[in-house]
């Protein structure tokens, strides 16, 4: 028997170390051809490919590079011209005519015609529903063709953001003869969309026949990595070469040596929403209590390391021409100050409630934490409840039924509105429940002007009121970082969610 | 041969006894408080003002993992004490009965076995909230199939051997023959299946906080510390160290005294059937 | 036995159909929306109401099962909500992942824990019984979330044997594929192997005090022989129940580990369909899991029936 076991054991040693063989075959793979690039992705593409109907943003990120409008953003965040090469408004801002531009070719090898671009301004402002994905393209009339190479737009009011409404991938130029849009990715972007794998990957080409610039990087794999815990193993490990959005955690893993660490922000207002229909918050004197209890500086270093950007309303600091940096400081930390306030508003025992948090967003957990701790310093008490994103989306976002969640809110589009349209009490996505008949008189006033200082000064005014009104509880805009290793360069923020693929370059 | 057994439940004990004087500790010595944050103190290595170094927040690792060996402990002893008693009892009937009640038992726990437990989960905390008495509820749930499952198949054994049938024609009641005869004789399998779920109960806390139903921050739990710290491997590798050295020993503590006392009772058992 | 096997095979038919009911109820139950899930942050009421009617959410519960049934019946598994493709189409690329994964990790267990199981009951007490006792308490008390981290680091960063996360799909190249499994399967059978060598030498234990062995001992038969003759035929059922139940949970507990290696497995797939209320995948995926539980369980009851007769 004793034998017996040995020649078992021995056996199993074998496959074992077979086993391990194998594992060893699989090490030296990769380096087909050096101009491919597999870029890291925290989630995969659960949703449609039709641009249209695009809703989350790490989509449209990457399918930047894939879909164009009539006019798209730059990194600087201007709106250049795309599809469309000169775009002339009328003296009333309501007529925009685009020329289409010369030699524009689809993945599948048709040009783009005029009717491209009506079916598609037709479909994404969702003239015969009313209920178009980009709110603001409610405002479109009707969309004409002029001849075969220009197409006027006709708007019901004068908008002077419309441009930037439609430099989106959700007002992408897609060709009519697409049977299926849900399916089939067929743009005119720098690549061509090749195929997806659900929770494996998502891979792009280069498209040869582009009109602008080419790309240099012929293949890009999107690699979905769920695992936030084994990215920097990945990267090391060299099964991705580059990965964007992470945080100060991760950053702190990845050894300089092989990596470019680029910083940036992420472009949203983190915060603590309050709703303003749970009875505390209705108060102004308990919000501001609340603003002087929370210190933003200490929520930075603990969550962000200190490399995010304090802010103090919904207005994010990429957006220079809104943003004001005065607004941070508004409420400098004063539990004193906060105690007093309470005691004004009847509240100076203090009062419970709940910070719902959708528990995949860790940053913003870990800021919960944080303002859970200070918020005890002053007599309150909020309790954690971490909720899986779907329930976060339908029973706090749409539904409104918590007292208060952090969470960070981005922009669709590169426009105040974006921001700033949600807090009109009757809004659709007002989440928060704010209600201010004087905000929404001066929103509204502002929105319908056409002059662009005037419309500046007027939205800025709305931020002012917004952190005036303490309306919530503004803490950052958070710190993000991408890793890209050194045998690649050229990679560029943009003030909008994007990763652009072809300005990445070849280290020489 | 009874001596040698005892061994392990000794070394089982010892180690027991360690992670209790482990919390003692924590009673005598608490400079600090389980959710005290401290800037400075941020994923500081292990110095003499931190014994096991500072978390992401800069709080204690040492009381923490206090906290949340105490946390874990709680949560699976209920949960297995639920599991225990829902399970045994199915089992139990299932197992004696036979028959149509057999049958039924076991397609209803196939069912249960079939859907995912994280479904259930979900269902679980969005009828009642997520506390900490719903994660017991939760895991206790879904530990009960497998539990019944395996004292089924006892019970069925045991139901056809003599004893049970003498103490039938002696005019046993059934629940008497169910929980005073034949339980006693199942008891090694019982203890096995227990420790199993405790060990499973530990583990599945630590998965539930991945749908942000566990234990919710700040409160610590060993699994919670141990996904926390997963992500800070490389640079602070402290930061699961000691939750995760803390939570092996724990189970294989756990491990050893169920081994120990089910050997002990297979020798005493044997013993008795001898001087008969 | 013909009839007890169909039997079986009614049942089994029956506990499908009431796990795909429940499943259904329950996720009429849990919060959330496929439509707002599909929406996301651009959700307002009137939107989510158009998609609810577009999706067909808008029906009764019982005609939407129905309908749901309907299908399925005929073969139709319907559409994924979140990746506009059919359901089978997505399945079916990630079955031969999970089976493969299940397979390997399977023969592991039984290669591993049978030897071993019957080795160290066999000599109770002895040095290397010992030995395996204290490796097995440390396996099994180990968290699969960790010894998957541990392997990973190990064999991927330190000894470099495989790139951590660099799966490489069986379309492309199998061998390459298979290789990459060796890791996460060992990863998963670990834990399970020593439950089952804990589990086996246990009952053979209990087995050899039993009456019948201690005649069979007395009338002359050596150990080796009784071992195999009389012991091990009754102590491997419980072994055979339990390897049954870890088959058929290969996928649930999978989850972990192909969130540690990285494999676009069944377990990921649930999750994700889970987290965005895709319920054509998550009723896919669950009637796959059920149908893997109930059919071995069939099995495993057969086989004790083929083995004992008074099981019937």
């Amino acid at each position: 028997m004793k034998k017996k076991m040995c020649r078992v054991t021995a056996v199993f040693l074998t496959v074992l170390s077979l086993a391990v063989a194998l594992c060893g075959c699989t090490g030296d793979k990769k380096g087909k051809s050096d101009t491919s690039i597999t870029i890291g992705i925290p989630q995969d593409i659960e949703e449609t490919l039709d641009p249209h109907n695009m809703v989350a943003a790490g989509t449209k990120e990457i399918f930047f590079n894939v879909f164009e409008g009539l006019v798209k953003p730059d990194s600087d965040g201007n709106i250049v011209p795309a599809v469309a090469s000169e775009i002339n408004v009328s003296d009333d801002g309501l007529t925009y005519t685009f020329t289409i531009r010369e030699g524009v070719k689809f993945h599948d090898g048709t040009n783009v015609t005029a009717e491209d671009v009506q079916y598609s301004m037709n479909k994404c402002a969702d003239i015969e529903g009313g209920e178009p994905m980009i709110p603001a393209l409610s405002n479109v009339s009707a969309v004409n063709i002029v001849d075969d190479s220009h197409v006027d737009i006709v708007l019901k009011e004068a908008d002077n953001d419309f441009l930037a409404n439609i430099a989106t991938v959700s007002a992408a130029i897609i060709p009519k003869h697409n049977e299926d849009p849900a399916a089939n990715a067929i743009g005119t972007g720098p690549y061509k969309y090749v195929s997806r794998s659900p929770l494996e990957n998502v891979v792009f080409e280069i498209n040869n026949d582009y009109w602008g610039e080419k790309a240099e990087i012929t293949n890009v794999t999107w690699k979905i990595c769920a695992n936030a815990d084994t990215i920097a193993m990945e990267l090391e490990g060299g099964s991705i070469d580059m990965m964007a959005h992470l945080t100060s955690a991760h950053k702190a893993q990845i050894s300089t040596e092989n990596f470019e660490v680029l910083s940036g922000t992420m472009n949203l207002v983190q915060a603590l929403y309050l709703n303003h229909k749970f009875e505390p918050f209705a108060n102004e004197d308990v919000r501001k209590a609340m603003c002087y209890a929370v210190d933003k500086d200490a929520i930075l270093g603990f969550v962000s390391d200190g490399e995010g950007v304090k802010i103090g309303s919904s207005m994010y600091p990429n957006f220079k021409k809104y943003y004001d940096q005065g607004l941070a400081d508004a409420y400098p930390h004063d539990t004193e100050k906060a105690k007093e306030l309470l005691k004004k508003a009847g509240y100076e025992n203090g009062f419970s409630f709940d910070i719902t948090v959708p528990s995949n967003y860790v940053q913003h957990v870990d800021t919960a934490t944080v303002i859970k701790e200070q918020l005890a310093e002053v007599g309150i008490t909020a309790n954690i409840k971490q909720v899986d994103w779907d329930t976060w989306l339908s029973d706090t976002y749409v539904g409104r039924n918590y007292d208060a969640t952090v969470i960070g809110v981005d922009a669709a589009q590169l426009t105040a509105s974006a921001l700033l349209a949600r807090f009109v009490s009757d809004a659709g996505n007002n989440f928060t429940n704010y209600n201010s008949s004087a905000y929404d008189k001066l929103y509204k006033e502002t929105f319908a002007l056409t002059d662009d200082a005037a419309r500046t000064e007027g939205f800025k005014k709305c931020v002012q009121m917004l952190s005036d009104d303490a309306a919530n509880v503004y803490i950052q805009d958070l710190p993000e970082f991408v890793a890209i290793n050194r045998k690649y360069t050229g990679y560029t923020f943009y003030p909008v969610y994007v990763i652009d693929v072809a300005k990445i370059k070849l280290a020489k | 041969m009874k001596r040698k057994k005892n061994i392990q439940l000794y070394i089982g004990l010892g180690i027991l006894a360690v992670l209790g004087v482990f919390l003692v500790l924590g009673l005598i010595y608490h400079p600090y408080t389980s959710t005290q944050m401290d800037a400075g103190a941020k994923l500081t290595a292990p110095t003499l003002k931190h014994w096991f170094g500072g978390d992401k927040m800069g709080r204690d690792i040492f009381t923490r993992v206090q906290e949340g060996l105490k946390t874990s402990l709680f949560i699976s002893f209920l949960a297995t004490a639920i599991g225990t008693v829902g399970g045994t009892i199915i089992g139990a009937l299932s197992g004696y009965y036979g028959k149509l009640l057999d049958d039924s038992i076991m397609r209803i726990i196939d069912v249960l076995f079939a859907i995912p437990s994280i479904l259930l989960a979900l269902v679980f905390v969005s009828l009642s909230g997520s506390s900490m008495m719903n994660v017991i509820l939760a895991l206790g749930i879904a530990v009960i199939p497998s539990f019944a499952k395996m004292i089924r198949t006892e019970f069925k054994e045991q139901s056809k051997l003599e004893y049970v049938q003498a103490a039938k024609l002696m005019g046993a009641s059934d629940l008497r023959i169910l929980f005073v005869h034949i339980l006693p004789n199942i008891m090694p399998t019982l203890l096995n299946c227990v420790f199993i779920s405790i060990n499973n109960c530990i583990l599945a806390e630590a998965g539930l906080s991945y749908l942000g139903i566990g234990v919710q921050p700040p409160t610590a739990s060993l699994g919670g510390m141990i996904a926390e710290g997963q992500g800070y491997l490389r640079m602070a590798p402290f930061y699961v160290i000691f939750p995760g050295v803390i939570m092996v020993f724990l189970l294989v503590g756990l491990g050893l005294i169920s081994d120990g006392n089910a050997q002990t009772f297979v020798v005493r058992r044997s013993a008795k059937k001898d001087t008969k | 036995m013909g009839k007890y096997v169909l039997k079986k095979i009614a049942s089994l038919a029956l506990t499908l159909l009431a796990v795909s009911f429940v499943v259904f109820l329950l996720f009429s139950v849990i919060p959330g929306d496929p439509a707002v899930s599909k929406l996301g942050t651009q959700a307002t009421p009137e939107r989510v109401e158009a998609l609810r009617k577009e999706l067909g959410l808008n029906a009764p519960f019982i005609a939407r099962y129905f309908k749901w049934v309907a299908g399925f019946v005929r073969g139709n598994l319907g559409q994924s909500y979140a990746y506009s493709m059919p359901v089978s189409k997505l399945i079916g690329g990630k079955l031969l992942i999970n089976a493969t994964l299940s397979v390997l990790a399977i023969i592991i267990v039984i290669g591993v824990s049978v030897p071993i199981g019957v080795y160290t009951a066999k000599h109770t007490g002895g040095f290397l019984d010992k030995v395996f006792t204290v490796i097995n308490q440390i396996f099994m008390a180990f968290p699969p979330f960790l010894l998957g981290l541990i392997l990973t680091f190990f064999f991927g960063i330190v000894l470099k044997l495989f790139s951590p996360g660099a799966y490489v799909g069986y379309e492309r190249n199998f061998f390459g594929f298979l290789g990459y499994m060796i890791c996460p399967a060992i990863a998963l059978a670990l834990p399970k192997t020593a439950m089952c060598i804990k589990l086996l030498r246990t009952n053979i234990l209990e087995e050899a005090k039993k009456d019948y062995s201690k005649t069979s001992y007395s009338k002359g038969n050596n150990t080796t022989g009784l071992l195999y003759k009389y012991v091990l035929k009754n102590a491997i059922m419980p072994t055979i129940t339990f390897v049954g139940m870890i088959f058929a949970d290969m996928i649930a507990s999978g989850i972990v580990i192909e969130q540690t290696f990285g494999i676009p497995g069944l377990g990921r797939s649930l999750l994700s369909a889970i987290s965005v209320r895709d319920y054509p995948v998550v009723m896919a995926i669950v009637m796959l899991i059920a149908f893997g539980i109930v059919v071995v369980s069939a099995i495993t009851d057969i086989i004790h029936a083929a083995v004992d007769p008074r099981v019937r």
